[in-house]
């Protein structure tokens, strides 16, 4: 029953290694048969998410089983080199472009290219190897100047035999600073959605552990992994709405710290269907909570552009800066103020 | 020392903590299994409170590490202790003794990991370990999955009797599956209305039961709404005490200030309050 019940939150998606397989036989052990809901809940699942895909295993759920929250956007268990076969197509057609070629693409508008130019376009994005935003960690290293560390200089005199030795010195270390990139996924931004997710991939693999990316569209979508796959966005070229999905994300993940302290990228035209005053609710609450706000449109550079899109006029107090991101320049442009942020 | 998830139960009632199902179930494999339990939930579901009242019902002395951005080793493991050894060297120039080894324990400060290990059987809780850094997580691995610390210059210490350890955290980022894997994982959710009210009638003997269940569902009510901070069992309790020394005998909007702490929750809430 037990390694049937493992095989099963595996099909499931559960990552159950050996381990977890043991404790979970240890607990049902000291439980007996009537404690194996909670035995395997216990044991078997790491978040929330893995709680509602045990539910699952378990059904009609049992007496004691309480509802969990839901995560929005539950595309969880995404492989990590699942979207290998999305990499390797981004080099499938062979374009050679000269020097002067790619110069006159990066100032072109992505939405006006060939498929082949953009395929080169979304490649260029690819290769940028932006510097990340840092702030100083309440960590210590060593440093030739600085202040005065008692511990190292201690030791030196300990070695010393007890003899006054020379000092040490010490520094605050700097870490990087955390990057939130929320990319609006409806239809009149898919163009420029799939540059900017480019970009985004680019800083994942640079910082994997301080970057996180979501995608606005009807819902909000957690978007994991190095290639950031946009089939793993249900509402991809679908409708917006910018308020809802920006509450979601600052209720269940903002607020709650992720955007405390971070850079917080918003890619967005700034088309808003529906009200602009909870956006520009959200966007005061996401202001206070983050170290900078960015807003990307891909307009933004268009001769006589004026911030006349609802959402963006109701954002647009809130915003530290706003960026164009039409453009292989634009983005790079844009990767060099993530990184003076 | 209990028999059963019921029996602990009744022991952490009596200590005065209110435990669901899953929570007494968690505790007991804990303390049968010796493993650790990883608490996850809102702020304010009562997970720091399980570990104190754990540590009273199973009569064990807890010990408590608050994590922090930038905690290190010196903090939360052990410390040389550079000053001691220094004036033992100049002790023994002086007086002609032997200086003997240096790196012996009587010159290690014990920081709570290392204490909770030499003081076992103990609880150890790690609270709110997502404020953390996750260099820090890799410290703990050795201490939840051998009950051991190793220290290069004195060598591995084990602890002399199991200890139980409960980490908690507010999910503000995701905690390393490294670590949750050695841990037994329970997500905490906010208590059901009747449970709520007995926690505040436990807590707050004075009030009365119709008050207790009133603020209760109310507080049921709040979490509904879509709010930025839904208010936890202890604004529950504040509310409830608010409430009291008001001498009201049901929730009103004056007394908002004890459970909503954003100013934008106020007009949401406004809205459904009498």
């Amino acid at each position: 029953m037990i390694p049937d019940l493992v095989r099963e939150a595996r099909r499931a998606g559960l990552a159950v290694g050996t381990d977890r397989a043991l404790a979970f036989g240890r607990a049902v052990e000291v439980l007996g048969p009537s404690g194996l809901y909670w035995a395997g809940r216990l044991t078997l699942c790491g978040g929330p998410d893995d709680i509602a895909v045990f539910d699952g295993l378990f059904r009609p759920s049992p007496v004691g089983a309480r509802r969990h929250p839901v995560p929005i956007g539950s595309s969880r268990g995404r492989s990590f080199f699942g979207a290998a076969s999305s990499a390797s197509s981004s080099s499938g057609p062979a374009v050679r472009v000269a020097a002067s070629d790619a110069e006159v693409l990066r100032g072109r508008d992505i939405a006006e290219l060939s498929d082949v130019e953009r395929a080169e376009a979304l490649r260029l994005i690819g290769l940028l190897r932006p510097a990340v935003s840092v702030r100083r960690s309440r960590r210590w290293r060593s440093s030739s100047r600085g202040s005065v560390d008692p511990r190292r200089s201690a030791r030196a005199v300990l070695r010393a035999g007890g003899e006054a030795a020379r000092l040490s010195w010490r520094r605050r270390r700097s870490r990087p600073r955390r990057l939130v990139l929320l990319v609006d996924v409806s239809g009149s931004m898919s163009v420029y959605a799939d540059a900017l997710l480019r970009l985004a991939a680019v800083f994942v693999r640079l910082r994997p552990r301080w970057t996180h990316v979501f995608s606005l569209g009807t819902r909000l979508t957690v978007l994991r992994g190095p290639a950031l796959d946009t089939s793993d966005i249900p509402d991809w070229k679908g409708g917006t709405r910018l308020a809802t999905s920006l509450t979601a994300y600052l209720r269940r993940f903002g607020h709650r710290g992720q955007a405390r302290g971070a850079v917080v990228v918003i890619f967005s035209d700034g088309w808003e269907r529906g009200d602009p005053v909870p956006l520009g609710v959200a966007m005061a609450h996401l202001r206070r909570l983050a170290h900078r706000v960015i807003w990307v449109s891909p307009h933004a550079a268009r001769p006589g552009f004026a911030p006349l899109a609802g959402g963006l006029v109701a954002a647009l107090p809130h915003i530290d800066s706003l960026v164009a991101g039409h453009s292989v320049a634009a983005v790079s442009e844009l990767a060099r103020v993530i990184a003076d942020a | 020392v209990f028999a059963s998830p019921d029996e602990l139960a009744a022991a952490l009632d009596g200590a005065g903590y209110l435990p669901d199902p899953g929570i007494a179930t968690a505790g007991f494999l804990a303390l049968r299994l010796g493993k650790p339990v990883f608490l996850e939930g809102d702020a304010g579901v009562g997970k720091t409170a399980f570990a104190s009242a754990l540590a009273l019902a199973a009569g064990l002395p807890l010990i408590r590490l608050q994590c922090y951005d930038g905690i290190d080793a010196a903090q939360a493991l052990y410390e040389w202790d550079f000053p001691r050894q220094i004036l033992h060297v100049r002790r023994c120039e002086a007086t002609g003794e032997p200086v003997g080894d240096l790196y012996d324990r009587r010159f290690l400060i014990a920081r709570p990991l290392l204490r909770a290990l030499e003081e076992a059987p103990c609880v150890l809780l790690v609270d709110e370990v997502d404020r953390a850094d996750d260099e820090f997580e890799a410290y703990l691995l050795e201490l939840l999955s051998e009950a051991a610390i190793t220290i290069p210059e004195l060598g591995r210490i084990a602890a002399p009797a199991p200890f139980f350890a409960v980490l908690t955290s507010n999910r503000t980022r995701e905690v390393h599956d490294a670590l949750k894997r050695r841990c037994l994982y329970h997500w905490v959710d906010h208590p059901d209305p009747e449970r709520e009210a007995a926690i505040i009638a436990r807590h707050l003997p004075d009030v009365s039961v119709r008050l207790s269940v009133a603020v209760a569902s109310a507080v049921a009510r709040l979490r509904s709404l879509d709010l930025v901070k839904p208010p936890g069992v202890a604004e529950a309790i504040d509310w409830a005490a608010a409430l009291s020394a008001l001498g009201s005998d049901s929730p009103s909007r004056e007394s908002l200030s004890a459970v909503l702490k954003v100013r934008e929750d106020w007009a949401v809430a406004a809205a459904v309050l009498p």
